[in-house]
C-alpha cells in the first residue's frame, strides 16, 4: 500500500491511534518498499522479518498512549542497537554486534517504535556524500547518480525515498543538515548536550549530536521530544528543562528577530543560493518576523578550526579500534604489526587521512600551533554567536553552498569535499541547535535548504520558525520512484 | 609548513597505521593541501583568548561509589577474535 | 650498598657525586568502584570478571566520574599539606598497548587536582622536608600476562580503569634510605586517611624512580633516567644504587647519559633500557572532550577537612607530650595507623598506674618479633591489645617477673589467652615474699660456701651464679629485683 509509505509520521501515528491502520500493515508497507529499493543502497543491515514479528506482537496488545506506537523506523548505523549488527559504515566493525543499546534508540523503542534496519553512512561519520562507506555509495532518491549528502546519507535517502517514515542521524559538522538539504527533507541538530551520546559510535566528542531527520517539521518536533533526555551515563549530557516540542509547536513567530549574517555571503556562492536566501528572508518577513543584519566576524575561520578539532578528537576516539577486543583483526607477526595491519586494512582512506591529521595536530611541537589555536578560535566563533544573540532570536542562512553533486565528482579532492560544510560547521563549534528545511529547487530541479540557527537549548524557537516558514514555502518533494524494482 | 614523507612515516607509527611508499606519498599530498587550507588560522591573533574547554557550560557531575556492574565476562569477550573464554589474546610485543 | 644514611655519595678518583632522586608514586585509591565506571575494584577476582563495557572501551561508551575517588584524592592532598585546586581538568594520554583498551589513559596533565605540598621524614640525623610537586587522578591499565603462552600475550582488564593517585615528588631525595622513609611515610599517611591501603604485594602502591647524578656541589641537575614500576622498597633501593653507579661510570668515561625509560630486572639486579616504548613520550595530551572540567567548592573541601583523622606527625607530637615516649619510639609507633591504634588501646586498657615505657618495649620488641616471624600485620596480631595490656600490668604490679612474662607471652599466642588465667593455671606468680626469698638465699649460700668466699674476695662474676641458682631453685619464680637486693645484702 504505497498510500501508507507516503504518509508523514504524524499522520501514521494518528491513524494507528485511531485504529485506522495496524502496526503490521504499516511495517509491511515500509518493508515492502524498502525491499524494492535496493538500488538506493540505503540499508547496511535489514531486520525486516523481526520487524514484522514485532509489529504483530504490538498489534496483539497495542499501547496507544505511546508517542510512536508500533511505528517502524530505520536508524543510522552509528547507533549501537542491541543484538543487531552495528558497523559505523566501516569494515573494522563489519561483524560487530553490540550487547547494549544507545540511549537515544532506547528512548525510541520505549515509545513503541520498531526497528526496520540500520542505515548506510560515511565511515565513522566522516564525509559529506556517503561515498566513504565500506558498504558502498548511497543514491539520492532525487535523481540517479546523485549523492544524498553525508555522513547521514543513507538516513536522508531513506526518509526522502520513504523507506522509513522518519529516522535519526548524527551531526558533527553538518551530517544531518547537509544531507537533509540535498534530499529535500528536514534535519535538526539539537543543542550540544541535548541528546545523549551514550551508545553512539563516537567521531568527535565535543561536536557530535544525534537528531531527527524527517519529511516535515511537525514530525521532527515529535521525534526530538522522544530522543532528547538527560542521561547520567553521558557526562556531557545537560539537565535542562526540555519542553514538549510537538505540543508547543506554533506558526506564530510575530515579532521574532532573525539575524542575517553578512559573512555567510561567501565569494563565488552560486546565484541560486543567494536567491533562495533572499526568498527565505521574504518568507520570514511574511510570517511577521523582523529581519536584522548581523555580523559573525570569525565565520571564515570555522572550517579550518573544525578540520583541526574534529580529526584530533577522532584520532583519539578511534584508537580503540585495534583488533584486540572486538571488530576486525588482521594477522600480525607481533602486537605492533597486528595493530598497523588491522587499522590499515580496517579503516578506509578518508578515516585514515583524518586520523593522521588529528595525530599530527596533537603531536609534540604542534599542539600549540594547531589544536590549542583552534580551541581559541572556537572561543571566538562562540563569542560571535553570543554577541549576535543579544540582538536576535535566531539566525537564517543557506544550509549548503550547492545542491547535491554527482557521485564521484568531489571524491578525489578532500578540500572541495570539506567546503560542503561551510555553513553548517560553525554551529557545531558553538554547540548551538540548527534545523535545515527544504526551501526551493535549483535550475536542475534539485532541492536546496535553508538553515535556522537558534540559541542554546531553544529548540522550540527554531522548530517554530521552521514550522512557520515551511508553511509559507510549501515545498513538495517530487519523488519519482525511479529506483523501485 | 610542508609535510614530508618522514613526517608521514612518523605520524603513521604514532597512529599505528601502516603505510607503504605509494600510500605515504599520496597522504603527504593530501595532507599538504589540507594543511594549506588550515593555515588560514594563522591570520588571527589569539594571544589574549582563552581556549574553549567545552561548549557545554556546566561542570562534571558526580556518580556515587556503588558497584553496579556484575560479571559480564561472556558479553565482554564474545566479540573478540580469539577463542579464549577468560582472556583477550594478542600476539606478543617484540622484546 | 653504603650503610650510612646521612650521606650517599659515589666516589671515583677525585670526583664525588651525589644522587638526585624523585619519585612518582602510583597509589590505588581505596574505593568500591572504578574511577570512571561502576565495576568492582576488589583484588584477586577471576580474569575479566570486573570489566564493564566502559572499561573494555566498547563503541559509544563514556566515562562518568566517581565522586568518592575525587574526595579521596583531595583528602590525600590535605594529608600532604598541599594546595587543593578547585578547578582541574582531565586529559587523554594517548598511546597503544594491549592492556589499554581505549588507546588512551584518562589522566590529568596541565591542571591536576592537587598542587604543591610537603612530606616530613624522620631520619636518624634529623627531620627532612620532601617537596610534593602535585597529585593527580588517573586510570590504571589492565594486566598483560606474557608467560602463559609462547606466541601470545593474555590480557586481563580487571584493573583497567581503577582509580590511581599519582603523587609526584620534587627531586629532593638523596639517599636510598630517604627513599625508603618517604615511601613509608606516604604509605602511612594514606593508610591513616583510608585513601589507599598501601599494599605493595597486591600492587596498590608502585613507584617510578627518577635518578640522576651530579658532582657534589653542583647546582644543576643531571640527565635523569626513569626506572618504571618498581614494586618494593628493597628493589627501589637496589635499582637506585645500580642506576646511580651506571650513570657515574658513563660520565667518568666521558659519555653522555640518554634520557630514557628503564626497567629494573629483579633477577639480575640491574636496570636496562625499555625497548618497546620508543614513541611513548609523544602522548599527545589534550583535554578529554567526554569530560567537563572538575570543579569543587570551598564547602566541599572544608567538609573533607573535618573528616581528616589525626595524622602521623600530629599523633607523634601527642604521643611524646601525652605519653612521654621518646621521639624515636613515637616514630615507630605512629609509622602505621594500626600500630598506633594498637598502642593507644593498650595504654587505655592498662588503666591507672600504667608503665607506658614497658608497654612500648613489649610492643616494639616481643610483639613485633612475633609478627615479623609469622609475617603478620599488627591488625592480625595473635595477642589482642587488651591482653597485652593485662600482661604489662602484671609485670608492673610485680605479680610476675619480666622473664616469666616472656613464657606467658608465648602461651598467650595460642588463641589470645588471658594472661591472668595463665598465671593462675600454671601457678606462675612470682615469689616476692622477702622472708621466703631470704630463706631460699640463705640455703643457697650455705650450699655454696666456697663460691661465696670467692665472691667476697673479689670474684664479682660469681654474683651471676648465685642469681642463677636462686632462679633455678625457685623455678624461675623468684622476684629478680628482690633476689638482687637480698644477695647484695647477704654476700
Amino acid at each position: 500500500m504505497s498510500d501508507i509509505t507516503s504518509q508523514s509520521l504524524t499522520s501514521l501515528v494518528k491513524n494507528i491511534k485511531e485504529k485506522k491502520l495496524s502496526s503490521e500493515e504499516i511495517t509491511k508497507a515500509f518493508v515492502d518498499r524498502s525491499e524494492k529499493s535496493k538500488e538506493l543502497n540505503s540499508y547496511i543491515t535489514e531486520d525486516f522479518s523481526n520487524a514484522i514479528d514485532k509489529s504483530k506482537k504490538f498489534d496483539e496488545k497495542p499501547n496507544l498512549d505511546l508517542k510512536l506506537p508500533g511505528i517502524p523506523m530505520a536508524v543510522k548505523d552509528l547507533f549501537c542497537t542491541k543484538d543487531i549488527r552495528t558497523t559505523a559504515g566501516s569494515k573494522i566493525l563489519e561483524n560487530f554486534v553490540p550487547t547494549y543499546e544507545s540511549t537515544v534508540t532506547q528512548n525510541i523503542w520505549n515509545e513503541g517504535a520498531i526497528l526496520l534496519g540500520k542505515l548506510n553512512c560515511d565511515e565513522f561519520a566522516m564525509g559529506s556524500s556517503n561515498e566513504t562507506s565500506f558498504y558502498g555509495n548511497v543514491q539520492n532518491p532525487i535523481d540517479r547518480g546523485l549523492v544524498p549528502g553525508g555522513s547521514s546519507g543513507g538516513s536522508a535517502a531513506a526518509v526522502s525515498g520513504q523507506l522509513t517514515p522518519i529516522t535519526i542521524g548524527t551531526d558533527t559538522g553538518g551530517s544531518i543538515r547537509q544531507p537533509a538539504s540535498f534530499t529535500g527533507t528536514v534535519g535538526l541538530k539539537p543543542t550540544y548536550g541535548s541528546c545523549s551520546r551514550y551508545g553512539i559510535v563516537a567521531f568527535a566528542s565535543s561536536l557530535d549530536q544525534a537528531g531527527p531527520m524527517s519529511q516535515n517539521v511537525e514530525d521532527c518536533a515529535l521525534l526530538q521530544e522522544v530522543i532528547s533526555t538527560y542521561d547520567n551515563k553521558d557526562s556531557t549530557s545537560i539537565d535542562f528543562n526540555r519542553g514538549q516540542y510537538s505540543k508547543d509547536l506554533t506558526k506564530d513567530i510575530k515579532g521574532k528577530k532573525i539575524g542575517i549574517p553578512k559573512e555567510y555571503r561567501v565569494e563565488g556562492m552560486p546565484k541560486e543560493i543567494e536567491e533562495l536566501w533572499k526568498k527565505g528572508i521574504e518568507y520570514a518577513k511574511d510570517c511577521g518576523a523582523e529581519i536584522i543584519d548581523i555580523s559573525l566576524p570569525n565565520t571564515s575561520y570555522a572550517l579550518p578550526t573544525y578540520y583541526i578539532v574534529a580529526p584530533a578528537e577522532a584520532s583519539s576516539n578511534l584508537a580503540r579500534y585495534d583488533g584486540v577486543k572486538y571488530g576486525f583483526r588482521a594477522k600480525g607477526e607481533n602486537l605492533i604489526d597486528m595493530y598497523e595491519k588491522t587499522r590499515s586494512e580496517g579503516f578506509g582512506a578518508e578515516v585514515q587521512r583524518r586520523i593522521m591529521i588529528g595525530t599530527y595536530v596533537l603531536s609534540s611541537g604542534y599542539y600549540d600551533a594547531y589544536y590549542l589555536k583552534a580551541q581559541k578560535v572556537r572561543k571566538l566563533i562562540k563569542n560571535d554567536f553570543d554577541e549576535a544573540y543579544k540582538k536576535v532570536d535566531a539566525i537564517l542562512t543557506p544550509s549548503t553552498p550547492s545542491s547535491a553533486f554527482k557521485i564521484g565528482e568531489k571524491k578525489n579532492d578532500p578540500v572541495s569535499m570539506y567546503l560542503n560544510d561551510i555553513f553548517t560547521v560553525p554551529v557545531n563549534l558553538a554547540g548551538l541547535p540548527a534545523i535545515s528545511i527544504p526551501a526551493g529547487l535549483d535550475a536542475a530541479g534539485y532541492p536546496l535548504g535553508l538553515q535556522i540557527i537558534g540559541k542554546a537549548f531553544q529548540e522550540q524557537e527554531i522548530l517554530n520558525l521552521a514550522y512557520a516558514m515551511e508553511d509559507k514555502i510549501n515545498f513538495k518533494n517530487k519523488i519519482t520512484d525511479w529506483w523501485i524494482k | 609548513m610542508s609535510i614530508d614523507l618522514k613526517t608521514i612515516k612518523h605520524i603513521s607509527k604514532l597512529s599505528r597505521i601502516s603505510v607503504d611508499e605509494q600510500k605515504a606519498e599520496k597522504l603527504a599530498g593530501d595532507l599538504n593541501s589540507i594543511f594549506k587550507f588550515i593555515e588560514k588560522l594563522n591570520e588571527l591573533n589569539t594571544d589574549k583568548v582563552e581556549p574553549l574547554t567545552s561548549v557545554a557550560e556546566t561542570t562534571l557531575k558526580f556518580r556515587s561509589d556503588e558497584v553496579k556492574n556484575q560479571n559480564i565476562r561472556e558479553q565482554i569477550i564474545k566479540n573478540s577474535p580469539e577463542d579464549n573464554e577468560d582472556f583477550f589474546v594478542v600476539p606478543k610485543v617484540v622484546e | 650498598m653504603p650503610k650510612e644514611n646521612s650521606e650517599y655519595l659515589i666516589e671515583r678518583y677525585d670526583n664525588v657525586y651525589e644522587v638526585v632522586i624523585g619519585l612518582e608514586v602510583h597509589a590505588q585509591v581505596t574505593s568500591n568502584s572504578k574511577l570512571f565506571s561502576s565495576s568492582s575494584t576488589k583484588f584477586g577476582a577471576e580474569p575479566n570478571t570486573q570489566v564493564s563495557l566502559v572499561d573494555a572501551a566498547f563503541p559509544g561508551m563514556l566515562p562518568v566520574i566517581n565522586e568518592y575517588c575525587v574526595k579521596q584524592a583531595i583528602k590525600t592532598g590535605i594529608g600532604l599539606k598541599a594546595q587543593i585546586n578547585k578547578r582541574s581538568v582531565f586529559d587523554r594520554k594517548n598511546y597503544f598497548y594491549a592492556d589499554l583498551p581505549q588507546g588512551y589513559q584518562i589522566s590529568q596533565f596541565k591542571y591536576p587536582i592537587v598542587g604543591e605540598g610537603t612530606v616530613t621524614l624522620d631520619m636518624p640525623n634529623g627531620q627532612k622536608e620532601v617537596g610534593i610537586e602535585r597529585l593527580h587522578l588517573e586510570q590504571d591499565a589492565g594486566k598483560s600476562i606474557h608467560d602463559m603462552d609462547p606466541q601470545n600475550t593474555f590480557v586481563d582488564l580487571n584493573r583497567s580503569g581503577v582509580a590511581l593517585m599519582e603523587i609526584v615528588s620534587k627531586p629532593d631525595l638523596r639517599t636510598p634510605d630517604e627513599v625508603s622513609a618517604y615511601i613509608k611515610k606516604l604509605r602511612s599517611i594514606m593508610r591513616y586517611l583510608g585513601t589507599c591501603d598501601g599494599n605493595m604485594q597486591e600492587g596498590s602502591l608502585r613507584a617510578d624512580v627518577n635518578v640522576s647524578v651530579r658532582l657534589k656541589d653542583s647546582k644543576e641537575l643531571g640527565t635523569r633516567c626513569e626506572i618504571k614500576n618498581v614494586n618494593s622498597i628493597k628493589f627501589m633501593q637496589m635499582a637506585i644504587d645500580y642506576e646511580a653507579n651506571r650513570q657515574v661510570d658513563l660520565i667518568e668515561e666521558g659519555k653522555s647519559i640518554d634520557q630514557e625509560t628503564r626497567l629494573f630486572d629483579t633477577k639480575k639486579n640491574e636496570t636496562r633500557s625499555m625497548r618497546s616504548k620508543e614513541d611513548a613520550h609523544d602522548y599527545r595530551y589534550f583535554p578529554d572532550p567526554d569530560l567537563l572540567p572538575l570543579e569543587v567548592t570551598d564547602e566541599f573541601i572544608d567538609n573533607l577537612k573535618k573528616d581528616i583523622p589525626e595524622l602521623p606527625d600530629d599523633k607523634k607530637k601527642r604521643f611524646i607530650d601525652e605519653f612521654k615516649v621518646s621521639p624515636y619510639e613515637a616514630t615507630i609507633l605512629v609509622s602505621d595507623i594500626e600500630t598506633a591504634k594498637y598502642f593507644e588501646e593498650v595504654v587505655a586498657k592498662m588503666g591507672k598506674n600504667q608503665d607506658i615505657k614497658l608497654a612500648v618495649n613489649w610492643i616494639t620488641g616481643e610483639l613485633f618479633a612475633v609478627l615479623n616471624n609469622k609475617n603478620l600485620e599488627i591488625s592480625q596480631s595473635p595477642i589482642s591489645a587488651k591482653n597485652l595490656a593485662k600482661l604489662v600490668n602484671l609485670i608492673k604490679n610485680g605479680t610476675i617477673s619480666g622473664k616469666i612474662a616472656k613464657t606467658i607471652f608465648e602461651l598467650m599466642m595460642d588463641g589470645d589467652k588471658d594472661p591472668q588465667i595463665i598465671v593462675e593455671e600454671k601457678g606462675l606468680k612470682q615469689e616476692s615474699d622477702p622472708k621466703a626469698l631470704e630463706a631460699l638465699i640463705d640455703k643457697i649460700i650455705n650450699d655454696n660456701r666456697e663460691k661465696a668466699i670467692e665472691y667476697k674476695n673479689g670474684k664479682e662474676k660469681l654474683f651471676g651464679f648465685f642469681v642463677g641458682q636462686a632462679m633455678k631453685v625457685s623455678g624461675g619464680k623468684a622476684n629478680p629485683q628482690l633476689i638482687n637486693e637480698i644477695l647484695k645484702k647477704k654476700l
